[in-house]
């Protein structure tokens, strides 16, 4: 099956007709309350048992530069990003862009107040007098500017089929029930909608048709699903510092916890701290691994950058830690408010010397909850930092999922000694198992033995300071091995292997979404594609198998320099010349459409006949 | 028969030996192993059980002296000028533990300018150590940020820069427990330590603790015999156990003042100074000022307030640390999971 969420009934769909399945872009200016409209038509189609998905595509500014939002509802399915068909023009900034990219008939939705709207014959162009339409309201300044975004809500909803008590429903959610805001804008949509019912004529065939593909679903965010994943592994303190698009990560987890941990006479079982910069953030996580208490933080590239000699310490100390990269697009301040695949090959072997670092890499909501507390497990049981990477798409976006699964073990808290149980001859890093994983103590532990020097400098296995050769080269040598234990504990990869595939994908995190839909456009032109989605580095043997399996891998990721192609090459040397790299950023999404046209040449390669015609 | 003082026991049953550490590698003569002598035997005098105390260093001389003292604690070696960070976390975990800081001047008031500051804004529960020498030890002879201005040093050359303010910092960034001693005044330092131990935040002791390698010249304000010849003590001070009575020595000039500290232990401070009051954080801004001006060092509790809430106390921790938290607390039932997700 194609998409995994994918549980429906084929929609009719008569000639001419398009039953949900296209794509609508609204382009309004930032900070002018569009979201809310946005979220609400979303929240409209998912109610209707559509699937739905949403991508904002939003300035780094607060007010006034234009942001777009994106919605493809798809009958089968589909979640990534589309050229649009009907797009909601309310900017004047982004007026003559926005019609000149809608395709011949397209649909315009236009703010009919705006002047100078160029006129395209071949599109079917709705315009709504906003200011008429606002005249009852009593609202003022910028709430009366927020509302004016409810009258394309009202408007669009109608032709496409929603009805008014449906808009109704996923406003009062979208506001969760808080009935005074939701009073202010129901009556705009309201009467936006009957508007369009009395006064346009439907000249489109763009429509909405209930479904029961979403009954199962909840609507959410990767952040949102993360902060919560990451409560229920027992997070219990919090350091970070503000970075887009990782805020809205810890937001979600503190309300998390001030609903879920909090004493019923008000007393946290967690602390937050907002702390003065990614360096502090990363100390304090650190603090609290060592003191042992499972600790987390999150951020985006440039606080990655800022945690590179923390995260050295941590990884030679072996202190437990938790980082989420909300991948954003870099080098520097870059594309803070776009999203990218760019921060890999960095995070992995993050800090100066050797090492290197587990690194999840959640490709679905569902995953950013499953994630959120199983990074714990592992950076408890290898006692070592964990990065998690996800990217902006998938955090900051709004997505279908199935409803999360509870945690299906106990907890994995590691080699922990307590009391009496530490041995007269403890040794920190003695390799006692012979996994590279030595057993810890905690601070506050009342055995004397348990204490210990946790330090960056040379040490030997009593973490007592050391400059001897052999100290050196065995210490470094054990984490070695540590590194090996931990391929076993990291989540396998999806695969999907066609038998008749000469060419394998293998991908991370959310382009999984459009490359899954190209290959279903190449299976139907006879084109067969395996597929690898990586969940964590470092790989297993199941990387080796898939790569050995076919006669080209090609390696998709959302970066200029085909950071994963070139791990994945150093870790496979023997079968790095069949390794190719597919490497592409330009800060948005992947659409399936340019999935197929880089795979092309590499089925081509292998002897199979070109697609000429992409769908 | 006598024991000697080194084995006998204190009120935990442990000996004077048992809070000692690793031998030190410092210089001999370095005013850094003063210090760790002088925690070592204040650990002893208060019966501190070392697994109730983690120890934390940044990097440098001093960094490295925690090794030195408490081998029966815990201890993390930081980065350097990121030890409050460390700090802030593990005793956010684990705020049943006390903290023992070592700095230096160069961790302190150079890379770690920022995170001594928000430290003490936090007002996490520790005690935080300055072994100050106006001088970079293991890099052989820079200038740190508190060397004096015009100070000459055979590397470096003459500083034209005015020094960082340990003390001053500190007082402008809400610390409730400001403090200077001076590594050859042990008698000082033991109350001081003492005291610190006992306050409800983070205290800070800038102690003058002369580099007998690179900056002992004696017309250095960071050397012993200027440290000797021009040390202007505010007050004597005397630590007072929490079961204790005071008895103010009569034959301490000047009028004592008693702190109570949040332990329950007392302060007495005796004026040797007139007019001096440590509660007004105005009057020892401008004596440091004063002190600055006159070439003089200035010692003695500088500053105290205890009215600003720990760290813990400010988020609302409640006894239990985070560290002991039961998996069934830590992670939420099955049914809490199910009604979050209701509202998707």
């Amino acid at each position: 099956m194609a998409d995994p969420l994918s549980t429906t009934r084929a929609p009719s769909r008569p000639e001419g007709r398009r039953v949900s399945d296209f794509s609508i872009v609204v382009g309004t200016a930032n900070g002018t309350g569009s979201q809310t409209a946005n979220l609400t038509l979303l929240r409209s189609i998912f109610q209707m048992g559509v699937p739905v998905h949403g991508k904002n595509v939003f300035p780094s500014n607060i007010q006034g530069l234009p942001t777009w939002f994106h919605i493809r509802t798809s009958a089968e399915g589909w979640v990534a990003r589309q050229a649009p068909e009907i797009a909601v023009a309310y900017n004047a900034a982004t007026l003559h862009e926005d019609v000149a990219a809608l395709p011949p008939g397209g649909v315009l939705v236009l703010n009919g107040d705006l002047r100078g709207a160029p006129e395209r014959d071949d599109v079917v162009t709705y315009r709504v007098p906003v200011k008429e339409l606002m005249e009852d309201a009593t609202a003022k300044g910028k709430l009366k500017e927020y509302l004016a975004n409810m009258t394309y809500l009202g408007v669009v909803a109608q032709l496409l089929g929603v009805p008014l008590d449906v808009v109704h429903a996923a406003l009062e959610s979208q506001f969760g029930g808080r009935r005074k805001l939701v009073d202010a804008n129901y009556p705009i949509v309201e009467k936006a909608w009957r508007w369009s019912e009395a006064t346009l004529e439907k000249r489109d065939p763009f429509t909405i048709e209930p479904m029961d593909a979403t009954d199962e679903l909840i609507l959410i965010t990767g952040n949102d699903a993360a902060g919560l994943g990451s409560v229920f592994g027992g997070a219990s303190f919090v350091a970070w510092y503000p970075i887009t698009p990782s805020t809205s990560l810890v937001d979600a987890l503190k309300s998390h916890l001030v609903d879920l941990r909090t004493d019923e006479d008000g007393t946290p079982g967690w602390t937050v701290i907002q702390a003065e910069d990614e360096l502090a953030a990363i100390g304090m996580v650190l603090g609290a691994g060592w003191a042992g208490a499972r600790s987390v933080t999150a951020t985006s590239g440039p606080g990655i950058s800022l945690m590179a000699e923390f995260t050295g310490l941590g990884y030679f100390a072996e202190i437990p830690a938790v980082v989420w990269d909300v991948q954003r697009v870099g080098p520097s301040t870059g594309l803070p408010t776009r999203t990218g695949q760019g921060d890999v090959a960095f995070a992995y072997t993050l800090g100066h010397g050797d090492g290197k670092h587990p690194v999840f890499l959640p490709g679905s909501v569902e995953e950013c909850f499953e994630f959120g507390w199983r990074a714990f497990d592992v950076a408890e049981q290898a006692q070592t930092p964990v990065f998690v990477l996800t990217d902006l798409d998938l955090g900051m976006n709004t997505w279908m999922a199935r409803r999360f699964a509870y945690p299906d073990e106990p907890m994995k808290r590691g080699k922990v000694l307590r009391g009496d149980d530490i041995p007269d001859d403890f040794g920190r890093y003695r390799d006692v198992d012979g996994d590279g994983i030595a057993p810890r103590t905690l601070p506050g532990d009342p055995n004397p033995r348990s204490a210990w020097f946790a330090r960056g400098t040379g040490h030997d296995d009593a973490a007592v300071y050391s400059e001897r050769a052999e100290d050196w080269q065995a210490n470094t040598e054990r984490l070695a091995r540590k590194f090996d234990t931990i391929r076993g504990l990291m989540p396998a990869p999806i695969v999907d292997t066609d038998p008749n595939a000469r060419v394998g994908v293998i991908c991370m995190g959310s382009t999984q979404f459009a490359i899954e839909e190209a290959r279903s456009h190449l299976t139907r032109a006879g084109h067969h594609v395996s597929l690898l989605r990586l969940r964590g580095l470092p790989i297993g043997d199941a990387v080796r198998a898939f790569v050995e399996e076919h006669d080209r891998t090609v390696v998709v990721e959302m970066n200029r320099d085909g950071q994963l192609c070139g791990i994945l090459r150093s870790e496979l040397p023997d079968l790095a010349p069949s390794i190719h790299s597919v490497a592409y950023l330009d800060g948005l999404p992947y659409t399936a459409r340019q999935i197929e046209a880089w795979l092309a040449p590499h089925i081509a390669a292998t002897g199979e006949h070109v697609v000429e015609e992409v769908s | 028969m006598t024991v000697p003082a080194a084995r006998q026991p204190n009120v935990v049953g442990l000996t004077k030996a048992d809070y000692g550490g690793k031998p030190s590698t410092l210089c001999k003569g370095c005013g850094h192993n003063a210090v760790a002598n002088q925690i070592v035997q204040v650990a002893y005098d208060l019966g501190l059980r070392p697994h109730e105390v983690v120890k934390l260093s940044g990097i440098g001389c001093s960094s490295k002296s925690p090794a030195y003292f408490l081998g029966m604690s815990h201890g993390f070696n930081a980065l350097h000028g990121r030890m409050p960070s460390i700090a802030t976390g593990a005793l956010s975990a684990n705020h049943a533990l006390r903290g023992v800081g070592v700095s230096g001047d160069g961790d302190t008031g150079s890379i770690g300018l920022g995170q001594f500051k928000h430290l003490l804004r936090r007002n996490v529960r520790m005690v935080y150590l300055v072994e100050n020498n106006g001088v970079y030890g293991l890099t052989k002879g820079q200038f740190s940020p508190t060397a004096e201005d015009g100070l000459r040093l055979k590397y470096a050359g003459t500083n034209p820069f005015p020094p960082v303010e340990i003390c001053a910092e500190a007082l402008v960034s809400g610390c409730g427990f400001v403090a200077r001693g001076f590594a050859g005044d042990a008698k000082q330092l033991r109350e001081l330590l003492k005291a610190a131990l006992s306050h409800r935040g983070t205290a800070v002791i800038d102690i003058i603790s002369p580099c007998v390698a690179f900056n002992n010249e004696d017309d250095s304000r960071k050397s012993y015999a200027y440290g000797r010849s021009n040390e202007v003590p505010l007050e004597d001070i005397g630590w007072v156990p929490p079961q204790d009575d005071i008895v103010v020595d009569d034959h301490e000039p000047g009028e004592t003042r008693v702190i109570e500290l949040h332990d329950g232990s007392r302060m007495a401070l005796t004026k040797v100074e007139a007019g001096y009051d440590p509660s007004d954080r105005g009057v020892a801004l401008t004596r440091l000022q004063q002190a600055e001006d006159r070439g003089e060092v200035l010692t003695g509790l500088l500053y105290f307030d205890d009215q600003r809430p720990s760290l813990a106390e400010a988020v609302g921790l409640g006894e239990t640390p985070l560290v002991e938290l039961s998996e069934e607390r830590l992670r939420p039932p099955r049914e809490a999971l199910e009604r979050v997700l209701d509202r998707y």
